[in-house]
């Protein structure tokens, strides 16, 4: 009995949690045309949760795309087509790879210094301070750094791939030596710039809303003490985590079926 | 508002990511070459048209002359009915025989074109009259098959 009240509890703190997460963003909504009315708050986030991310965004895909050269051109070699490499790199770069293990790491590395941040600024009390001056913090503090992610993830992506593709390049063409012409000519065959690449943009947008979403709203949720913005900040990272995730497959079943 | 040094690595993060989007959509999708040049449209009919998919490439000598653009099913003479835009600068002999060609083993199919020896050429809105559909390996072997066995029983 015991156990099934706390269950019921537990599931009740999660939904009551849902909504206010729900009523937070459209807050944020509401607050943004002041944000982007001051744009250098908005610039300087971008500068944080982008420029910032570039390096590790960069050489992460370097080598994913040197592992898919790698591994890809074991595989195709079987079938004797070692010319689809260029396709195989592209294909699983551009549709999922980019913008899912992009979004993972700008969750830990911008999501997670986001909430670290705002949660460390309820902890000093320096948001009940923006509020005594009639500074509302959400427009002044959240949704600058909720723009800025949603700016910077697609453009994190689209780097990550490009970079993948250049380290599938550096493998198969200059290492293992996959003929250079029909790497190329075979990948712009068959890589649709609508189908494949809009699409994945789509997804890096969706992935940088849902992370920048979550970063804000832990960070702001979080109990102001030391160990609330801990937690606070692994939960960041855990929950924007597997929410990518499953969205991935919720776009994934929309935009790649029936063709 | 003055100008930052924040400002300036924001600038080159936004060019640099706005310029790989560039190179994905260039390079890697082929976005310049997929829409260039004016087409016409000629459709064909096929038996069978195997794994032919719409944006399949027609070629002719090997050189990719048009598009698939749509296939539909024929219903009054259960035929595939595929259209083709084809680029403007090439024209064809109206006898030109289409065919359903495989790049590899286990590649994309393709329409080929084989030239025939007709003056008066394709216009658009015409219909290729000389098909061949595509190769269905199991047919094949199935043929291969039954041939053997017919070879064995006539042995005995």
């Amino acid at each position: 009995m015991r156990a099934l009240r706390g269950l019921g509890q537990r599931v009740t703190a999660r939904i009551w949690r849902l909504g206010y997460a729900s009523r937070f963003v459209l807050a944020i909504l509401m607050y943004s045309g002041t944000s982007l009315r001051r744009v250098h708050l908005t610039i300087r986030e971008v500068y944080f949760t982008g420029v910032l991310s570039l390096i590790i965004i960069l050489v992460s895909g370097l080598f994913v795309g040197m592992v898919l050269g790698l591994q890809g051109y074991d595989t195709l070699a079987r079938y004797g087509s070692t010319e689809a490499l260029g396709v195989l790199v592209s294909l699983s770069l551009v549709r999922e790879l980019g913008p899912v293990v992009a979004a993972l790491l700008f969750a830990s590395r911008a999501g997670s210094a986001i909430t670290a941040e705002i949660g460390m600024m309820k902890a000093t009390e320096q948001l009940s301070a923006m509020e005594m001056m009639a500074v509302d913090p959400i427009a002044r503090v959240v949704a600058p750094r909720f723009w800025g992610g949603v700016i910077s993830m697609p453009l994190l992506a689209a780097l990550f791939s490009a970079m993948g593709i250049f380290g599938g390049y550096l493998v198969g063409v200059q290492l293992i030596g996959v003929d250079e012409g029909s790497f190329w000519s075979q990948m712009q065959a068959s890589v649709d710039f609508r189908q494949d690449i809009l699409n994945g943009v789509i997804k890096s947008f969706v992935f940088g809303i849902i992370v920048s979403w979550v970063a804000v709203f832990e960070g702001y949720d979080a109990e102001p003490t030391a160990e609330g913005v801990s937690g606070a900040t692994t939960r960041t990272v855990v929950t924007s985590s597997l929410a990518i995730l499953a969205a991935d497959f919720v776009l994934t079943a929309f935009m790649f079926t029936g063709t | 508002m003055s100008r930052t040094t924040l400002d300036l690595w924001v600038g080159f993060f936004v060019a640099v990511g706005l310029g790989a989007l560039l190179f994905l959509a260039l390079k890697v999708g082929n976005l310049a070459s997929s829409s260039s040049g004016e087409t016409y449209a000629i459709q064909a009919k096929f038996d069978n048209i195997g794994g032919l998919k719409v944006r399949g490439a027609v070629k002719s000598a090997g050189v990719v002359v048009g598009r698939v653009t749509e296939i539909r099913f024929d219903p009054e003479a259960y035929l595939a009915l595929v259209t083709i835009q084809v680029d403007a600068r090439y024209k064809f002999p109206r006898d030109t025989f289409a065919t359903i060609n495989t790049s590899g083993l286990l590649g994309e199919q393709y329409i080929g074109f084989e030239v025939g020896g007709d003056t008066a050429m394709l216009k658009a809105g015409d219909t290729i009259k000389k098909t061949q559909s595509a190769v269905v390996l199991e047919k094949l072997i199935s043929q291969f098959m039954f041939n053997k066995a017919a070879e064995d029983g006539g042995k005995k």
